[in-house]
Protein backbone atom coordinates (compact mmCIF):
# COMPACT_ATOMS: atom_id res chain seq x y z
CA UNK A 1 0.00 0.00 0.00
CA UNK A 2 2.68 2.45 1.09
CA UNK A 3 6.34 1.61 0.58
CA UNK A 4 8.97 3.98 1.92
CA UNK A 5 12.62 3.28 1.18
CA UNK A 6 15.65 5.18 2.46
CA UNK A 7 13.74 8.44 2.59
CA UNK A 8 15.70 11.60 3.36
CA UNK A 9 14.49 15.15 3.66
CA UNK A 10 16.42 18.33 4.31
CA UNK A 11 15.22 21.74 5.41
CA UNK A 12 18.09 23.91 4.23
CA UNK A 13 21.05 22.09 5.77
CA UNK A 14 19.15 20.31 8.48
CA UNK A 15 18.23 16.70 7.96
CA UNK A 16 14.63 16.33 9.16
CA UNK A 17 14.01 12.81 7.89
CA UNK A 18 16.96 10.46 8.06
CA UNK A 19 17.00 7.24 6.08
CA UNK A 20 13.46 6.09 6.77
CA UNK A 21 12.27 2.75 5.43
CA UNK A 22 8.87 1.36 6.28
CA UNK A 23 6.06 -0.57 4.69
CA UNK A 24 2.42 0.06 5.56
CA UNK A 25 0.06 -2.83 4.89
CA UNK A 26 -3.40 -2.58 3.39
CA UNK A 27 -6.12 -2.37 6.04
CA UNK A 28 -3.96 -1.80 9.09
CA UNK A 29 -3.88 1.06 11.58
CA UNK A 30 -0.31 2.24 11.61
CA UNK A 31 1.04 4.81 14.05
CA UNK A 32 3.92 7.23 13.61
CA UNK A 33 4.99 8.25 17.09
CA UNK A 34 7.45 10.78 18.35
CA UNK A 35 7.98 13.88 20.44
CA UNK A 36 7.42 17.31 18.91
CA UNK A 37 9.90 18.13 16.21
CA UNK A 38 10.72 14.48 15.55
CA UNK A 39 9.61 14.77 11.93
CA UNK A 40 6.47 12.67 12.18
CA UNK A 41 4.10 15.22 10.62
CA UNK A 42 6.63 15.90 7.88
CA UNK A 43 6.80 12.18 7.09
CA UNK A 44 2.99 12.00 7.00
CA UNK A 45 2.79 14.97 4.64
CA UNK A 46 5.25 13.33 2.28
CA UNK A 47 2.73 10.54 1.75
CA UNK A 48 0.16 12.82 0.09
CA UNK A 49 2.70 15.21 -1.40
CA UNK A 50 1.97 18.17 0.87
CA UNK A 51 5.70 18.02 1.60
CA UNK A 52 8.40 17.00 -0.83
CA UNK A 53 11.31 14.70 -0.02
CA UNK A 54 14.92 15.06 -1.04
CA UNK A 55 16.14 11.50 -1.57
CA UNK A 56 14.85 7.97 -1.51
CA UNK A 57 11.58 6.49 -2.62
CA UNK A 58 8.02 6.81 -1.42
CA UNK A 59 5.42 4.88 -3.31
CA UNK A 60 1.72 5.12 -2.53
CA UNK A 61 -0.80 2.84 -4.25
CA UNK A 62 1.97 1.91 -6.66
CA UNK A 63 2.91 5.47 -7.61
CA UNK A 64 6.15 7.26 -6.77
CA UNK A 65 4.87 10.51 -5.23
CA UNK A 66 7.86 12.62 -6.31
CA UNK A 67 7.34 11.83 -9.98
CA UNK A 68 3.69 12.89 -10.22
CA UNK A 69 2.65 16.05 -12.06
CA UNK A 70 -0.04 18.36 -10.68
CA UNK A 71 -3.06 16.50 -12.04
CA UNK A 72 -1.66 13.06 -11.18
CA UNK A 73 -0.97 14.26 -7.65
CA UNK A 74 -4.54 15.61 -7.37
CA UNK A 75 -5.84 12.24 -8.53
CA UNK A 76 -3.71 10.41 -5.96
CA UNK A 77 -4.89 12.76 -3.22
CA UNK A 78 -8.50 11.89 -3.99
CA UNK A 79 -7.64 8.39 -2.70
CA UNK A 80 -6.08 9.74 0.50
CA UNK A 81 -8.18 11.51 3.13
CA UNK A 82 -6.56 13.63 5.81
CA UNK A 83 -7.58 15.06 9.19
CA UNK A 84 -5.80 17.66 11.28
CA UNK A 85 -5.24 18.73 14.87
CA UNK A 86 -7.20 21.97 14.48
CA UNK A 87 -9.91 20.36 12.29
CA UNK A 88 -9.35 22.79 9.38
CA UNK A 89 -13.01 23.22 8.52
CA UNK A 90 -14.28 26.16 6.48
CA UNK A 91 -15.88 28.44 9.06
CA UNK A 92 -18.10 30.14 6.50
CA UNK A 93 -19.62 26.84 5.35
CA UNK A 94 -22.07 24.69 7.25
CA UNK A 95 -21.53 21.01 8.06
CA UNK A 96 -23.24 19.85 4.86
CA UNK A 97 -21.16 22.12 2.61
CA UNK A 98 -17.93 21.23 4.40
CA UNK A 99 -18.51 17.51 3.86
CA UNK A 100 -19.66 18.13 0.28
CA UNK A 101 -16.65 20.25 -0.65
CA UNK A 102 -14.35 17.47 -1.96
CA UNK A 103 -17.12 16.18 -4.23
CA UNK A 104 -17.91 19.70 -5.46
CA UNK A 105 -14.24 20.21 -6.23
CA UNK A 106 -14.24 16.97 -8.22
CA UNK A 107 -17.38 18.01 -10.08
CA UNK A 108 -19.91 15.45 -8.81
CA UNK A 109 -23.63 16.02 -9.41
CA UNK A 110 -25.92 17.41 -6.75
CA UNK A 111 -27.81 14.15 -6.16
CA UNK A 112 -24.70 12.04 -5.73
CA UNK A 113 -23.37 14.62 -3.28
CA UNK A 114 -26.58 14.71 -1.25
CA UNK A 115 -26.67 10.92 -0.98
CA UNK A 116 -23.04 10.63 0.06
CA UNK A 117 -23.20 13.45 2.61
CA UNK A 118 -26.28 11.92 4.23
CA UNK A 119 -24.54 8.54 4.48
CA UNK A 120 -21.53 10.15 6.12
CA UNK A 121 -23.65 12.18 8.53
CA UNK A 122 -25.19 8.91 9.70
CA UNK A 123 -21.74 7.34 10.06
CA UNK A 124 -20.46 10.18 12.26
CA UNK A 125 -23.77 10.50 14.12
CA UNK A 126 -24.34 14.18 13.38
CA UNK A 127 -27.51 14.09 11.25
CA UNK A 128 -29.03 16.73 13.50
CA UNK A 129 -26.15 19.16 12.87
CA UNK A 130 -26.43 19.08 9.07
CA UNK A 131 -26.94 22.83 8.72
CA UNK A 132 -24.92 23.98 11.74
CA UNK A 133 -21.81 26.11 11.27
CA UNK A 134 -18.45 25.01 12.75
CA UNK A 135 -18.53 27.65 15.49
CA UNK A 136 -21.70 26.00 16.84
CA UNK A 137 -19.93 22.63 17.23
CA UNK A 138 -17.75 21.18 19.98
CA UNK A 139 -14.19 20.10 19.25
CA UNK A 140 -15.18 16.45 18.98
CA UNK A 141 -18.05 17.26 16.64
CA UNK A 142 -15.76 19.38 14.46
CA UNK A 143 -13.33 16.47 14.19
CA UNK A 144 -16.19 14.15 13.24
CA UNK A 145 -17.16 16.52 10.44
CA UNK A 146 -13.52 16.66 9.35
CA UNK A 147 -13.43 12.85 9.31
CA UNK A 148 -16.59 12.76 7.19
CA UNK A 149 -15.05 15.28 4.79
CA UNK A 150 -11.90 13.14 4.56
CA UNK A 151 -14.06 10.12 3.66
CA UNK A 152 -16.28 11.85 1.09
CA UNK A 153 -14.31 10.59 -1.91
CA UNK A 154 -14.12 7.00 -0.57
CA UNK A 155 -10.38 7.08 0.05
CA UNK A 156 -8.28 3.95 0.49
CA UNK A 157 -6.01 5.66 3.01
CA UNK A 158 -6.77 8.06 5.86
CA UNK A 159 -3.98 10.21 7.30
CA UNK A 160 -4.49 11.58 10.79
CA UNK A 161 -2.18 14.37 11.95
CA UNK A 162 -2.48 14.70 15.74
CA UNK A 163 -6.25 14.53 15.27
CA UNK A 164 -6.99 13.96 18.94
CA UNK A 165 -4.32 16.19 20.48
CA UNK A 166 -6.70 19.12 20.98
CA UNK A 167 -9.45 16.97 22.51
CA UNK A 168 -10.24 15.88 26.05
CA UNK A 169 -9.75 12.18 27.02
CA UNK A 170 -13.40 11.13 26.58
CA UNK A 171 -13.73 12.85 23.22
CA UNK A 172 -10.40 11.36 22.18
CA UNK A 173 -11.77 7.93 23.03
CA UNK A 174 -14.90 8.43 20.92
CA UNK A 175 -12.91 9.75 17.95
CA UNK A 176 -10.54 6.76 18.16
CA UNK A 177 -13.52 4.40 18.26
CA UNK A 178 -14.87 6.10 15.15
CA UNK A 179 -11.52 5.62 13.41
CA UNK A 180 -11.49 1.94 14.40
CA UNK A 181 -15.01 1.56 13.04
CA UNK A 182 -13.99 3.16 9.75
CA UNK A 183 -10.98 0.87 9.56
CA UNK A 184 -13.02 -2.27 10.28
CA UNK A 185 -16.18 -1.49 8.30
CA UNK A 186 -14.80 0.37 5.30
CA UNK A 187 -11.37 -1.28 5.20
CA UNK A 188 -9.61 2.09 5.08
CA UNK A 189 -5.90 1.93 5.90
CA UNK A 190 -5.24 4.50 8.61
CA UNK A 191 -1.98 6.19 9.45
CA UNK A 192 -1.96 8.07 12.72
CA UNK A 193 0.62 10.62 13.74
CA UNK A 194 0.61 11.29 17.46
CA UNK A 195 2.73 12.06 20.49
CA UNK A 196 0.19 10.42 22.81
CA UNK A 197 1.20 6.86 23.72
CA UNK A 198 -2.34 6.07 24.88
CA UNK A 199 -3.64 6.68 21.38
CA UNK A 200 -1.07 4.32 19.91
CA UNK A 201 -1.81 1.60 22.46
CA UNK A 202 -5.53 1.86 21.92
CA UNK A 203 -5.82 1.64 18.16
CA UNK A 204 -2.60 0.88 16.35
CA UNK A 205 -1.48 -2.56 15.30
CA UNK A 206 2.01 -1.45 14.34
CA UNK A 207 4.03 1.64 15.07
CA UNK A 208 7.05 3.55 13.86
CA UNK A 209 8.99 5.52 16.45
CA UNK A 210 10.77 8.60 15.30
CA UNK A 211 13.33 10.72 17.08
CA UNK A 212 15.22 13.57 15.43
CA UNK A 213 14.11 12.27 12.05
CA UNK A 214 15.50 8.78 12.68
CA UNK A 215 13.64 5.52 13.15
CA UNK A 216 14.28 4.22 16.66
CA UNK A 217 11.66 1.52 16.68
CA UNK A 218 9.37 -0.26 14.26
CA UNK A 219 7.11 -3.21 14.81
CA UNK A 220 3.99 -4.62 16.40
CA UNK A 221 2.99 -2.57 19.38
CA UNK A 222 2.91 -5.58 21.75
CA UNK A 223 6.62 -5.97 21.11
CA UNK A 224 7.40 -2.28 21.25
CA UNK A 225 5.63 -1.69 24.52
CA UNK A 226 6.21 -4.97 26.36
CA UNK A 227 9.74 -5.79 25.29
CA UNK A 228 11.13 -2.30 25.00
CA UNK A 229 14.81 -2.04 24.19
CA UNK A 230 16.95 0.64 25.75
CA UNK A 231 16.09 3.34 23.20
CA UNK A 232 12.40 2.58 23.59
CA UNK A 233 12.67 2.79 27.40
CA UNK A 234 14.30 6.20 27.19
CA UNK A 235 11.66 7.19 24.68
CA UNK A 236 8.86 6.17 26.99
CA UNK A 237 10.62 7.72 29.93
CA UNK A 238 10.53 4.44 31.83
CA UNK A 239 13.10 3.19 34.27
CA UNK A 240 13.24 -0.13 36.12
CA UNK A 241 14.73 -0.37 39.59
CA UNK A 242 15.81 -4.01 40.03
CA UNK A 243 17.57 -5.67 42.97
CA UNK A 244 21.23 -6.48 42.38
CA UNK A 245 21.15 -9.78 44.26
CA UNK A 246 19.69 -13.03 42.92
CA UNK A 247 18.46 -13.52 39.38
CA UNK A 248 15.97 -11.22 37.73
CA UNK A 249 13.71 -12.91 35.21
CA UNK A 250 11.34 -10.97 33.02
CA UNK A 251 8.14 -12.70 31.98
CA UNK A 252 6.00 -11.54 29.06
CA UNK A 253 2.38 -12.51 29.05
CA UNK A 254 0.96 -12.53 25.53
CA UNK A 255 -2.76 -11.77 25.36
CA UNK A 256 -3.83 -15.45 25.20
CA UNK A 257 -2.35 -16.21 28.63
CA UNK A 258 -2.77 -12.94 30.42
CA UNK A 259 -5.83 -14.14 32.34
CA UNK A 260 -4.26 -17.46 33.56
CA UNK A 261 -2.86 -17.84 37.07
CA UNK A 262 0.59 -18.85 35.82
CA UNK A 263 2.76 -17.23 38.45
CA UNK A 264 1.02 -18.63 41.51
CA UNK A 265 0.69 -22.02 39.86
CA UNK A 266 4.43 -22.11 39.21
CA UNK A 267 5.18 -21.15 42.82
CA UNK A 268 3.00 -23.99 44.08
CA UNK A 269 4.31 -26.63 41.68
CA UNK A 270 7.97 -25.76 42.14
CA UNK A 271 7.43 -25.06 45.84
CA UNK A 272 9.52 -21.92 45.84
CA UNK A 273 9.26 -18.30 46.87
CA UNK A 274 10.12 -15.32 44.78
CA UNK A 275 9.80 -11.61 44.83
CA UNK A 276 7.80 -9.64 42.28
CA UNK A 277 9.99 -6.60 41.72
CA UNK A 278 8.51 -4.96 38.65
CA UNK A 279 5.33 -5.30 36.68
CA UNK A 280 3.16 -3.75 34.04
CA UNK A 281 -0.18 -4.52 32.46
CA UNK A 282 -1.18 -2.84 29.26
CA UNK A 283 -4.30 -2.78 27.20
CA UNK A 284 -3.04 -2.78 23.64
CA UNK A 285 -5.52 -2.80 20.80
CA UNK A 286 -8.21 -4.22 23.09
CA UNK A 287 -5.95 -7.09 24.24
CA UNK A 288 -4.54 -7.19 27.71
CA UNK A 289 -0.87 -8.03 27.79
CA UNK A 290 1.58 -7.81 30.64
CA UNK A 291 5.14 -8.10 31.78
CA UNK A 292 6.52 -8.96 35.17
CA UNK A 293 10.01 -9.12 36.62
CA UNK A 294 10.57 -11.68 39.39
CA UNK A 295 13.60 -12.04 41.59
CA UNK A 296 14.63 -15.57 42.58
CA UNK A 297 17.57 -17.25 44.22
CA UNK A 298 20.33 -17.79 41.63
CA UNK A 299 20.26 -21.55 42.25
CA UNK A 300 16.58 -21.94 41.40
CA UNK A 301 16.70 -19.71 38.31
CA UNK A 302 17.16 -22.65 35.95
CA UNK A 303 14.19 -24.49 37.47
CA UNK A 304 12.02 -21.47 36.86
CA UNK A 305 13.12 -21.02 33.26
CA UNK A 306 12.72 -24.72 32.59
CA UNK A 307 9.18 -24.62 34.00
CA UNK A 308 8.28 -21.53 31.95
CA UNK A 309 9.73 -23.09 28.81
CA UNK A 310 7.97 -26.42 29.04
CA UNK A 311 4.69 -25.74 30.81
CA UNK A 312 3.58 -22.25 29.78
CA UNK A 313 3.32 -19.94 26.79
CA UNK A 314 5.05 -17.18 28.69
CA UNK A 315 8.04 -15.62 26.99
CA UNK A 316 10.96 -14.96 29.33
CA UNK A 317 14.41 -13.51 29.54
CA UNK A 318 17.05 -13.32 32.25
CA UNK A 319 18.14 -9.76 32.98
CA UNK B 1 -36.03 83.77 16.47
CA UNK B 2 -35.47 86.10 13.59
CA UNK B 3 -32.15 84.34 12.84
CA UNK B 4 -33.74 80.89 12.92
CA UNK B 5 -36.39 81.92 10.40
CA UNK B 6 -33.74 83.34 8.07
CA UNK B 7 -31.75 80.08 8.46
CA UNK B 8 -34.74 77.94 7.40
CA UNK B 9 -35.72 80.25 4.57
CA UNK B 10 -32.19 80.21 3.21
CA UNK B 11 -31.91 76.43 3.67
CA UNK B 12 -35.12 75.85 1.70
CA UNK B 13 -33.67 77.89 -1.12
CA UNK B 14 -30.61 75.58 -1.24
CA UNK B 15 -32.70 72.44 -1.52
CA UNK B 16 -32.37 71.79 -5.23
CA UNK B 17 -28.65 72.60 -5.32
CA UNK B 18 -27.98 70.23 -2.43
CA UNK B 19 -30.11 67.39 -3.82
CA UNK B 20 -28.35 67.59 -7.18
CA UNK B 21 -24.99 67.63 -5.40
CA UNK B 22 -25.98 64.63 -3.28
CA UNK B 23 -26.96 62.65 -6.38
CA UNK B 24 -23.65 63.53 -8.00
CA UNK B 25 -21.73 62.47 -4.91
CA UNK B 26 -23.65 59.18 -4.78
CA UNK B 27 -23.00 58.52 -8.46
CA UNK B 28 -19.29 59.24 -8.13
CA UNK B 29 -18.84 57.20 -4.95
CA UNK B 30 -20.88 54.16 -5.87
CA UNK B 31 -19.63 53.82 -9.45
CA UNK B 32 -16.01 54.38 -8.35
CA UNK B 33 -16.30 51.90 -5.50
CA UNK B 34 -17.78 49.32 -7.86
CA UNK B 35 -15.03 49.75 -10.45
CA UNK B 36 -12.25 50.02 -7.86
CA UNK B 37 -13.49 46.82 -6.20
CA UNK B 38 -13.42 44.94 -9.49
CA UNK B 39 -9.89 46.13 -10.27
CA UNK B 40 -8.76 45.69 -6.65
CA UNK B 41 -10.13 42.15 -6.58
CA UNK B 42 -8.21 41.13 -9.69
CA UNK B 43 -5.03 42.75 -8.34
CA UNK B 44 -5.50 41.00 -4.97
CA UNK B 45 -5.82 37.64 -6.69
CA UNK B 46 -2.63 38.27 -8.67
CA UNK B 47 -0.87 39.33 -5.43
CA UNK B 48 -2.02 36.34 -3.39
CA UNK B 49 -1.20 33.93 -6.22
CA UNK B 50 2.29 35.25 -6.94
CA UNK B 51 3.20 35.81 -3.28
CA UNK B 52 6.19 33.72 -2.17
CA UNK B 53 3.84 31.55 -0.08
CA UNK B 54 1.16 31.68 -2.78
CA UNK B 55 -0.03 28.94 -5.07
CA UNK B 56 2.07 30.05 -8.05
CA UNK B 57 4.93 32.14 -6.65
CA UNK B 58 6.42 34.65 -9.07
CA UNK B 59 8.78 37.17 -7.51
CA UNK B 60 8.87 39.50 -10.56
CA UNK B 61 5.14 39.90 -11.03
CA UNK B 62 4.66 40.30 -7.29
CA UNK B 63 7.38 42.93 -6.93
CA UNK B 64 6.22 45.02 -9.91
CA UNK B 65 2.64 45.02 -8.65
CA UNK B 66 3.74 45.63 -5.09
CA UNK B 67 5.79 48.72 -6.01
CA UNK B 68 3.10 50.10 -8.35
CA UNK B 69 0.45 49.77 -5.67
CA UNK B 70 2.62 51.43 -3.06
CA UNK B 71 3.44 54.24 -5.49
CA UNK B 72 -0.21 54.96 -6.27
CA UNK B 73 -1.02 54.89 -2.59
CA UNK B 74 1.68 57.44 -1.75
CA UNK B 75 0.14 60.19 -3.91
CA UNK B 76 -1.83 62.82 -2.02
CA UNK B 77 -5.20 62.29 -3.66
CA UNK B 78 -5.64 65.86 -4.85
CA UNK B 79 -2.29 65.66 -6.67
CA UNK B 80 -3.25 62.30 -8.18
CA UNK B 81 -6.38 63.91 -9.69
CA UNK B 82 -4.25 66.55 -11.37
CA UNK B 83 -1.59 64.07 -12.53
CA UNK B 84 -4.32 61.93 -14.07
CA UNK B 85 -5.95 64.80 -16.02
CA UNK B 86 -4.56 63.55 -19.38
CA UNK B 87 -5.70 59.99 -18.69
CA UNK B 88 -9.12 61.22 -17.61
CA UNK B 89 -9.44 63.38 -20.71
CA UNK B 90 -8.47 60.42 -22.89
CA UNK B 91 -11.03 58.09 -21.27
CA UNK B 92 -13.98 60.46 -20.69
CA UNK B 93 -13.28 63.26 -23.12
CA UNK B 94 -12.92 65.97 -20.48
CA UNK B 95 -11.25 66.27 -17.10
CA UNK B 96 -13.93 68.05 -15.11
CA UNK B 97 -17.37 67.04 -13.94
CA UNK B 98 -18.91 64.15 -12.07
CA UNK B 99 -18.17 61.41 -14.60
CA UNK B 100 -14.61 62.55 -15.20
CA UNK B 101 -13.87 62.25 -11.45
CA UNK B 102 -14.75 58.57 -11.52
CA UNK B 103 -11.42 57.93 -13.25
CA UNK B 104 -9.06 59.30 -10.54
CA UNK B 105 -11.34 57.99 -7.79
CA UNK B 106 -11.16 54.48 -9.23
CA UNK B 107 -7.43 54.56 -9.93
CA UNK B 108 -6.71 56.15 -6.57
CA UNK B 109 -8.62 53.63 -4.47
CA UNK B 110 -8.21 50.35 -6.43
CA UNK B 111 -4.70 49.80 -4.97
CA UNK B 112 -6.08 50.42 -1.49
CA UNK B 113 -8.89 47.90 -2.02
CA UNK B 114 -6.38 45.44 -3.51
CA UNK B 115 -4.30 45.59 -0.32
CA UNK B 116 -7.37 45.17 1.88
CA UNK B 117 -8.62 42.14 -0.06
CA UNK B 118 -5.10 40.68 -0.13
CA UNK B 119 -5.07 41.06 3.67
CA UNK B 120 -8.45 39.34 3.93
CA UNK B 121 -7.14 36.41 1.87
CA UNK B 122 -3.99 36.16 3.98
CA UNK B 123 -6.07 35.98 7.14
CA UNK B 124 -7.59 32.67 6.01
CA UNK B 125 -6.12 29.86 8.12
CA UNK B 126 -3.39 28.18 6.07
CA UNK B 127 -4.35 24.77 7.43
CA UNK B 128 -7.76 25.10 5.72
CA UNK B 129 -5.90 25.57 2.44
CA UNK B 130 -3.76 22.54 3.30
CA UNK B 131 -6.92 20.52 3.96
CA UNK B 132 -8.33 21.56 0.60
CA UNK B 133 -5.10 20.46 -1.09
CA UNK B 134 -5.28 17.15 0.76
CA UNK B 135 -8.41 16.08 -1.10
CA UNK B 136 -7.02 17.14 -4.44
CA UNK B 137 -8.29 20.72 -4.89
CA UNK B 138 -6.47 22.38 -7.80
CA UNK B 139 -4.61 25.64 -7.35
CA UNK B 140 -7.21 27.93 -8.85
CA UNK B 141 -10.12 26.16 -7.26
CA UNK B 142 -8.51 26.96 -3.92
CA UNK B 143 -9.03 30.68 -4.59
CA UNK B 144 -12.70 30.40 -5.44
CA UNK B 145 -13.72 27.40 -3.32
CA UNK B 146 -11.76 28.18 -0.17
CA UNK B 147 -10.13 31.60 0.05
CA UNK B 148 -13.03 33.63 -1.34
CA UNK B 149 -15.82 32.14 0.80
CA UNK B 150 -13.64 32.24 3.94
CA UNK B 151 -12.50 35.83 3.34
CA UNK B 152 -15.89 37.11 2.14
CA UNK B 153 -17.00 38.83 5.38
CA UNK B 154 -13.66 40.65 5.66
CA UNK B 155 -13.94 41.66 2.00
CA UNK B 156 -17.37 43.18 2.70
CA UNK B 157 -15.83 45.19 5.55
CA UNK B 158 -13.05 46.31 3.24
CA UNK B 159 -15.53 47.49 0.62
CA UNK B 160 -17.51 49.43 3.24
CA UNK B 161 -14.36 51.15 4.44
CA UNK B 162 -13.35 51.95 0.86
CA UNK B 163 -16.77 53.38 0.03
CA UNK B 164 -16.49 55.79 2.95
CA UNK B 165 -13.00 56.83 1.94
CA UNK B 166 -14.25 57.39 -1.61
CA UNK B 167 -17.06 59.62 -0.30
CA UNK B 168 -14.36 61.73 1.38
CA UNK B 169 -12.17 61.72 -1.73
CA UNK B 170 -15.13 62.69 -3.94
CA UNK B 171 -15.68 65.75 -1.79
CA UNK B 172 -12.04 66.60 -2.32
CA UNK B 173 -12.44 66.07 -6.04
CA UNK B 174 -15.16 68.76 -5.94
CA UNK B 175 -12.48 71.38 -5.30
CA UNK B 176 -10.60 70.69 -8.55
CA UNK B 177 -13.45 70.53 -11.00
CA UNK B 178 -15.50 67.56 -9.85
CA UNK B 179 -19.15 67.94 -8.95
CA UNK B 180 -21.02 66.86 -5.86
CA UNK B 181 -21.22 68.07 -2.29
CA UNK B 182 -17.52 69.00 -2.21
CA UNK B 183 -17.99 71.40 -5.10
CA UNK B 184 -21.02 72.98 -3.38
CA UNK B 185 -19.14 73.42 -0.14
CA UNK B 186 -16.25 74.98 -2.05
CA UNK B 187 -18.15 77.22 -4.48
CA UNK B 188 -20.99 78.41 -2.26
CA UNK B 189 -19.54 77.92 1.18
CA UNK B 190 -15.90 78.87 0.81
CA UNK B 191 -15.73 81.34 -2.09
CA UNK B 192 -19.02 83.10 -1.21
CA UNK B 193 -18.44 82.59 2.49
CA UNK B 194 -21.94 81.16 3.10
CA UNK B 195 -21.81 79.17 6.36
CA UNK B 196 -25.24 77.62 5.83
CA UNK B 197 -24.05 75.83 2.69
CA UNK B 198 -21.06 74.49 4.59
CA UNK B 199 -23.35 73.37 7.39
CA UNK B 200 -25.66 71.41 5.09
CA UNK B 201 -22.96 69.78 2.97
CA UNK B 202 -21.14 68.57 6.08
CA UNK B 203 -24.42 67.45 7.63
CA UNK B 204 -25.39 65.42 4.55
CA UNK B 205 -21.91 63.84 4.37
CA UNK B 206 -22.09 62.80 8.02
CA UNK B 207 -25.48 61.16 7.51
CA UNK B 208 -24.29 59.47 4.29
CA UNK B 209 -21.23 57.98 5.97
CA UNK B 210 -23.34 56.75 8.90
CA UNK B 211 -25.77 55.05 6.53
CA UNK B 212 -23.02 53.36 4.50
CA UNK B 213 -21.26 52.14 7.65
CA UNK B 214 -24.50 50.78 9.12
CA UNK B 215 -25.36 48.92 5.91
CA UNK B 216 -21.83 47.50 5.83
CA UNK B 217 -21.98 46.39 9.46
CA UNK B 218 -25.38 44.81 8.91
CA UNK B 219 -24.19 42.84 5.87
CA UNK B 220 -21.09 41.68 7.76
CA UNK B 221 -23.23 40.49 10.64
CA UNK B 222 -25.59 38.41 8.53
CA UNK B 223 -22.91 36.74 6.38
CA UNK B 224 -20.26 36.11 9.05
CA UNK B 225 -20.44 32.64 10.61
Amino acid sequence: MIEIKNLNKYFNDQKVLDDISVHVNTGEIFAIVGHSGAGKSTLLRCINGLESYSEGSLSVLGKEVKELNESELSALRSHIGMIFQNFSLLNQKNVYDNIALPMKVWGYGKEAIQKRVDELLTLIGLEHKKFAYPKELSGGQKQRVAIARALTLNPKILLSDEATSALDPNTTKSILELLQEINAKLGVTIIIVTHEMDVVKKVASRALLLENGKVIGLGRIEELFLKPDEKMMTFLGEDEELPSEGANIRLFFPSQVSYQPIVTQMARELDLNFNIVWGKLEKLNNHVVGSLVINVDKKTASDVTHYLQTKTEVIWEIL
Amino acid sequence: MEALITFFEKSLGMKSVLIDALLETLTMSLVSTFLATLIGFVLAIVLITTDKNGIAPNAYVYKILDVTINMLRSFPFIILIIVLFPVTKFLVGKHTGTFAMIVPLTIGTAPFIARMIEGAFKEVDSSVVEAAKSFGTRKFQIIFRVLLPEAFPSIISAITLSLIIIVGFSAMAGTVGGGGLGAVAMNYGYYRFDGIYIFWTVFILIVLVQIFQSIGDFLYKIIKH
